[in-house]
């Protein structure tokens, strides 16, 4: 079984997010990097379906020099082949991000194989495109659904489940496949002390590819108009319970 | 010429938050000087039809085809392609849901065409300029859009949903993609209910909880106020991470977005990758000991006390009012 | 949520551990409208508190960290916010052994049980700990945890319920404003929030790592930098969650990997000061909105903690497989000498600072403050190496506190030696010798900023004419050279030339001058022009505040000639209490006036040839100051003799303006060729000459803790005129002997128990009876050597310190712990022990 994962790596930020002077990135003076919290969950199930089915996990970046931070997390949690696509600059537009990732990828399979399974995160936390796995999947001419939170492998089949309201829907899907993957699928697991300083030797290949800017460009970013409201504090402990039912009576909750 | 608005439905139940794309995309053909078509594809489409021509669609097609059974992004995005190419549409839309995007960018994929997902403001023009969501909504991105066929979602709660001054049209037109198996791959087989009802996403009353709760047991007070109040449990993704709740509880970015008529938001700090999730909810009441949390700050209302006393307190008052 | 005010008494910034413990300390001394601000919401408002580690290892070798850490310790455990955990430090290195039975020594001086352990004994308290890999450890079982968020809260509620103290969270102070006070003085006025503007009296900043930040915006300064400390949690471990506890297991402190292990819960926590120092300026600390975590809890670079994971996953084999699930860059603050920054800041009147204070001191080192507020200095003890009035200038700049926390951050858990000397930010204040003294191979000890020589390797032949010896341990023999005991011994046989250049001296003038002089020290200023006092001043408790020497000048003109450690708190002490009316004049005049200090059998002779002056006892006596013309190889150059003697022998400190003084140097140095004069160090002058003649030394002998009469220091009589602390003083005499006095003691054998001969350090080593008690007196203070040092001239190594009046008399036998041996001590005197009735320097 081999699976690859396509992770992002963005910042973490805390309760308000600056842009930097340009406008063109987050100011990430302050703040630390992760891995795009449905790519983190990716990574986990394709490590736990590689050790269900003694497969290869492989995680795949395109991003600056330093992703290859999020690369060794994924390697300390369990992935054994790492991959980045080096770029300078601001973030890839998505058609350009994910033409360079079907070369990659198309570029890995021609040497070591097929991957039965490509897992991308359902979006990425940062800019939420909500497209780069699924222009990929088509230009590999492969399957794809998004959303799942859950797959069971069977007979060249992947059984994917998609939460809906209320439930979740089921797919069938052959493989070789692609899923964008949801957060909740699994509860990722921490590196070990031990996972983490062996994650230090392992090997990152990191291969430059081209590819042309789509269509849609940045101007700048910038923070939504905060609304300040004043908040009315109904009392204090146990004794504001009168004036909080008083409040859903009025609002017609308490029918 | 004309701007082509995917409008969902569920076998046959039209999506509430099409009727958002409808509003807002009527208004950027209007400016645009285009006109405002509305698809609705696959089986039992024609039970969703009514509510569009009274929300601006000039022309409504009807796309059917026997392998359309159900939905499927790769066939619902194949037949929006071959449409749009048909009827020579020069913008495609959608309300930025799940399937919304993922449909579209299906769509853009084959045509080869960008795609925007999530825009909040769209001004036409030769080139489109658009302001979209980053960030599940703290952070916002101007951006530009040039291509052959315009492919966009807006984002869902940016508009509400309101009828056109003088209804449209509607004439109601049939298409017939032309589909193979391969489109088919990904069509849904089956679907599991786990909650009759209302859910978090749908529940007019939202009670969450966060680290304030302490532990999973802590939510048996949240819960007997949400039965008593006809509503639901949600919670912050430390409580996911704890371990004391499913994810399927969790509200925000990377959970369930909430839209509530109250959110009750119990022991929760207000950490941005939850507010992004509560921030469409109609009224919050945050619950607190620390009156200078961020949740209190953002919230219209708070009681500042232990969230483990003040709600079996409100509880008792409900129960006591009701007799 | 009261209504913002407009006015307080004291606004208090920062509620971490340190101003909330404040404003309950001012709330039970009686102060009343108290505000206290915190950009942060509460509890935690996102400073160094909320991540702190919240241990107290009661244990250190510095009197003011470990007595406020124990002091500390006392407050959680009242509050009950405390549990007595245990803690190891273990040693991987023998060198590190012989650290721990310091930390023995110095546990014997504070009365903390402590016990050392082998490698089997420490495994059995923490049973997963590798005993391969350690040789030893050091345990004490009253290492607690506390909960500092919890005490904070009950600090202030305190302070709330019972002084209407206002606490506002979220409220972020934009300017601190300062106003003209009286005599011109700029006085703290305004605090300006986003919530509103509040004018106050006092403004207090215990704002941790901000805290500089906040200084800066009313032109005042408090030296520190924000400095990340890593640690991360990892878990679940299942022996520790079998304990069902917070804290079931000693704390281990590894100390060669400068890492720690704490159980918390089901996991441990591993910090480290091993790393890398990583240094923030404030302005890079995120807003509490911006923090993914808190401000103060960085993102964790994992790059910097993996030498320290694999030493942790060496000592205890279970961490390997534990999961890292939270890891930080946590930020603390670093002073230039690692020491808090309390007191009064030098630059704005009633500005306040209580900051670069850990938990484990905090509730201790707030009561400093308040006390310190309120009486006029701390009651509780002396804080002079906390005192933030202590830094120079050229301490409290970025590039100067960057360099030493750069340096200091690995000595956290480091072995760092009384005497140590920092590699970084030398030269920063020389005299105009410093030159000539190269050339003659001085090896120099920073006094603060100053660079004073302590032996000089041109003096190396007197090793061989007096037969000296390396001393046989390393340790003693670190930042010591056989030469300064032949300096010392040529001194007492010829002569010496000494670099006094540091001497800080300040000139007051102005018809109030000798008033005002007077109403700073204990002894008589309004003497005869040309007479010299030496004085102690005291705190409004009559405590020491500094020991010094006064000087008529003048008519209307007093000198102040103070050491260099003192320099900065005695000129803010003097400015503290300037009349504000114009009628006194204070000048620094320490960069005009270099001093050269002339002592020796020899010295008359050699001073003699440039001078016809009379030099004897007649013509120039003894505590004079008289002016003089110096004939200088055919410069004349106008200076004042003080005949003076800090060393024992006869001589001046000679005094001329800073420009003068390499022709002085010359014509001394040649003056004497043929008399033996030889540069001479500090070595000489401020330990081996010092201690044969038991002189006291401000810092060390002489604390707010003791008074006059208990340091030998009292004079028969008391002066007519009211003096700062005289009230305090009198009730001391009134009481008749002091219960304590300060002795000279001497080592009756210095073998220790490997048969090596030791050398005590003056490093707070305990004073034992004969049967290896402590020795305490009413007031809790314990007998401990205070200075130590080798007496060349009466063959014993000499220790100064507090006795028990029946036990400071000649020949009593007590014992001194040093390195956890016990050595035969015989109490030598109350006064010298070498030329004890002065012939040498008075005849």
């Amino acid at each position: 079984m081999r699976i690859l994962v396509c992770v992002k790596r963005v910042p973490a930020p805390g309760s308000r997010i600056n842009v930097s002077d340009d406008g063109q990135a987050v100011d990430t003076a302050h703040l630390g990097f992760t891995t795009s919290p449905h790519e983190e969950c990716a990574v986990e199930e394709a490590v736990q379906i590689a050790e269900k089915h003694d497969g290869e996990v492989t995680v795949l970046t395109l991003g600056p020099a330093e992703a290859e931070e999020q690369l060794r997390y994924a390697a300390s949690v369990g992935a054994h082949k790492l991959l980045l696509i080096p770029i300078t600059g601001v973030d890839w537009d998505p058609q350009r991000t994910a033409s360079a990732l079907t070369t990659a990828i198309s570029d890995i399979e021609a040497a070591d194989g097929t991957f039965d399974l490509v897992l991308f995160g359902n979006e990425s936390a940062d800019a939420g495109g909500f497209q780069v796995g699924i222009r990929v999947a088509h230009a590999l001419e492969r399957p794809v659904v998004n959303g799942i939170k859950g797959i069971d492998l069977a007979d060249g089949t992947a059984s994917a489940r998609r939460e809906i309201d209320g439930g979740f829907e089921v797919y069938e899907v052959p493989m070789p496949a692609v899923l964008g993957i949801k957060e909740g699928i699994n509860l990722p697991r921490y590196p070990t002390m031990k996972g983490r300083l062996a994650s230090k030797k392992a090997e990152v290949s990191a291969t430059a590819v081209e590819a042309v800017a789509g269509g849609q460009a940045r101007v700048r970013l910038h923070r939504p108009l905060e609304q300040v409201s004043e908040t009315v504090i109904l009392g204090t402990g146990p004794e504001a319970a009168p004036a909080v039912v008083d409040l859903l009576e009025e609002l017609g909750v308490l029918s | 010429m004309s701007l082509l608005i995917l409008c969902d439905h569920d076998r046959g139940t039209l999506d509430e938050a099409s009727l958002e794309a409808l509003t807002f995309g009527r208004e950027l053909a209007a400016r645009a000087g285009i006109a405002c078509e509305a698809v609705v594809i696959g089986a039992g489409a024609d039970t969703a039809l009514a509510p569009l021509a009274t929300h601006g669609a000039q022309r409504v097609h009807l796309a059917g085809h026997d392998l359309l059974t159900d939905y499927g992004p790769e066939a619902w995005g194949e037949t929006l392609t071959q449409l749009a190419r048909s009827i020579g549409a020069t913008a495609v839309m959608a309300c930025g849901t799940d399937r919304g995007n993922e449909v579209l960018a299906h769509v853009a994929a084959r045509l080869d065409e960008p795609f925007v997902a999530n825009c909040i403001d769209i001004t036409p023009g030769d080139t489109w300029t658009m302001t979209r969501v980053q960030w599940g909504g703290s952070l916002l991105e101007d951006a530009t859009l040039d291509a052959g066929i315009r492919v966009v979602s807006v984002t869902h709660h940016a508009v509400e949903a309101t009828l056109a001054d003088t209804p449209a049209e509607g004439s109601l037109v049939h298409f017939t993609p032309e589909l193979g198996v391969e489109a088919v791959r990904t069509v849904v087989k089956d679907r599991v209910v786990l909650t009759q009802g209302i859910t978090l996403s749908t529940s007019p009353v939202v009670v969450g909880g966060g680290r304030g709760v302490g532990s999973e047991d802590g939510f048996a007070k949240l819960e007997d106020l949400a039965g008593a109040l006809g509503g639901v449990i949600g919670c912050s993704r430390a409580v996911t991470n704890n371990g004391w709740r499913p994810h399927s509880d969790q509200v925000g970015q990377t959970g369930t977005r909430i839209a509530p008529d109250i959110y009750i938001a119990a022991g929760i700090s207000g950490a941005i990758q939850h507010w992004v999730g509560a921030m469409a909810a109609k009224n919050i009441l945050a619950i607190n000991t620390d009156g200078e949390a961020n949740m209190v700050a953002k919230a219209g209302f708070a009681v500042i006390g232990d969230l483990h006393k003040v709600i079996p307190a409100i509880t008792e008052e409900i129960i006591r009012r009701r007799g | 949520m009261s209504e913002f005010p407009n006015r307080a008494n004291v606004v208090v910034i920062g509620a971490g551990i340190v101003g909330s413990c404040l404003v309950g300390h001012l709330a039970r001394l009686g102060w009343t409208d108290i505000v206290l601000l915190d950009k942060g919401p509460l509890p935690n408002p996102g400073g160094s508190t909320g991540h702190a580690s919240n241990f107290i290892f009661p244990v250190d070798h510095n009197k003011e960290m470990a007595l406020l850490g124990e002091q500390s310790a006392d407050q959680f455990r009242d509050m009950e916010l405390s549990v007595d955990c245990g803690g190891i430090e273990v040693a991987r290195t023998e060198e590190r052994m012989e650290e721990l039975r310091r930390r023995m020594t110095s546990a014997k001086a504070w009365g903390i049980e402590a016990h050392l352990l082998s490698p089997a004994e420490v495994r059995e308290l923490v049973p997963f700990v590798n005993d391969d890999v350690i040789l030893g450890g050091f345990y004490c079982p009253t290492v607690s945890v506390v909960d500092s968020l919890e005490t904070g809260t009950t600090m202030r509620r305190e302070a709330i319920e019972t002084a209407g103290c206002q606490v506002f969270a979220n409220t972020e102070v934009l300017d601190i404003e300062t106003a003209e006070g009286a005599g011109g003085v700029t006085t703290v006025s305004t605090v300006v929030t986003d919530k509103g503007t509040i004018s106050t009296e006092y403004v207090v900043i215990a704002c941790g790592v901000w805290s500089n930040r906040l200084a800066n915006m009313a032109g005042a300064t408090i030296p520190l930098v924000p400095t990340v400390h890593q640690m991360a949690d990892v878990g679940p471990i299942d022996i520790l969650a079998e304990t069902n506890n917070e804290i079931g297991y000693p704390i281990v402190r590894d100390m060669d990997s400068f890492c720690y292990e704490r159980q918390s819960a089901g996991s441990m926590e591993v910090g480290s000061y091993g790393h890398r120092a990583i240094l923030h300026h404030p302005d890079e600390i995120p807003s509490n909105e911006e923090a993914a975590l808190s401000p103060t809890e960085m993102p964790f670079t994992p790059d910097d903690f993996d030498e320290q994971m694999e030493q942790a996953i060496e000592l205890m084999d279970m961490l390997g497989e534990a999961e890292i699930r939270y890891a930080i860059n946590g930020l603390l603050s670093l002073t230039p000498d690692s020491m808090p920054c309390l007191g009064e800041t030098t630059e704005v009147r009633n500005l306040w600072s209580a900051a670069a204070v850990w938990v484990k001191e905090g509730p201790g080192m707030a009561q400093v403050v308040a006390e310190w507020m309120t009486y006029g200095y701390p009651r509780v003890i002396d804080v002079h190496g906390a005192d933030i009035a202590r830094f120079y200038e050229g301490e409290r700049s970025d590039e100067h506190i960057w360099s030493r926390a750069d340096e200091s951050f690995i000595k956290t858990y480091g072995i760092v030696h009384p005497q140590e000397q920092w590699g970084g930010r030398r030269n920063i204040d020389v005299g105009p010798y410093f030159s000539r003294q190269q050339d003659l191979d001085a090896t120099f000890f920073q006094a603060r900023t100053w660079e004073r020589p302590q032996w000089f390797g041109s003096n190396a032949d007197l090793v061989e004419r007096y037969g000296l010896e390396e001393r046989p341990v390393e340790w003693d023999n670190r930042w010591w050279s056989p030469i300064t005991v032949g300096e010392h011994l040529n001194l007492r046989e010829n002569c010496g030339l000494v670099d006094l250049s540091a001497f800080q001296i300040y000139e007051l003038e102005g018809p109030g001058a000798v008033a005002f002089a007077d109403r700073l020290a204990v002894n008589k200023i309004d003497v005869a022009v040309g007479r010299s006092i030496y004085t102690p001043w005291l705190t409004p408790d009559g405590g020491f505040h500094s020991d010094l020497t006064m000087m008529r000048m003048g008519e209307d003109r007093v000198r102040i000639v103070t050491g260099v450690f003192d320099g900065g708190r005695d000129e803010f002490w003097v400015r503290k209490y300037m009349p504000t009316d114009g009628s006194v004049t204070f000048r620094n005049i320490t960069r005009q006036v270099t001093t050269l200090g002339l002592w020796g059998p020899n010295a008359p002779a050699v001073l003699g040839q440039l001078t016809d002056q009379d030099l004897s006892q007649d013509g120039s006596s003894y505590g004079s100051i008289i002016p003089i013309q110096l004939d200088c190889g055919g410069n004349k150059v106008d200076a004042s003799l003080f005949r003076i003697s800090y060393v024992g022998d006869t001589g001046w400190e000679v005094y001329t303006d800073w420009g003068n003084g390499p022709v002085l140097w010359d014509a001394v140095m040649a003056a004497g060729a043929d008399l033996g004069v030889r540069p001479t160090g500090g070595g000489v002058y401020g330990s081996s000459g010092r201690l044969e003649k038991g002189y006291r030394l401000m810092g060390a002998e002489l604390e707010s803790e003791y008074n006059p009469l208990e340091a030998g220091l009292a004079r028969p009589k008391v002066k007519a005129a009211d003096f700062i602390g005289k009230e305090a003083y009198l009730a001391a005499r009134e009481q008749g002997d002091p219960e304590v006095q300060m002795s000279v003691l001497t080592v009756e054998d210095q073998t220790d128990s490997h048969g090596r001969r030791r050398f005590m350090q003056g490093g707070n080593e305990p004073i034992l009876t004969p049967d290896g008690n402590r020795i305490v007196d009413s007031h809790g203070r314990a007998s401990r050597v205070t200075s130590a040092g080798f007496g060349p001239s009466v063959g014993k190594h000499l220790l100064m310190a507090y006795l028990p009046r029946e036990l400071a008399v000649p020949g009593t036998d007590l014992q001194v712990m040093y390195m956890n041996d016990l050595y035969p001590v015989k109490v030598a005197s109350t006064g010298a022990v070498f030329d004890a009735d002065d012939t040498r320097m008075k005849s």
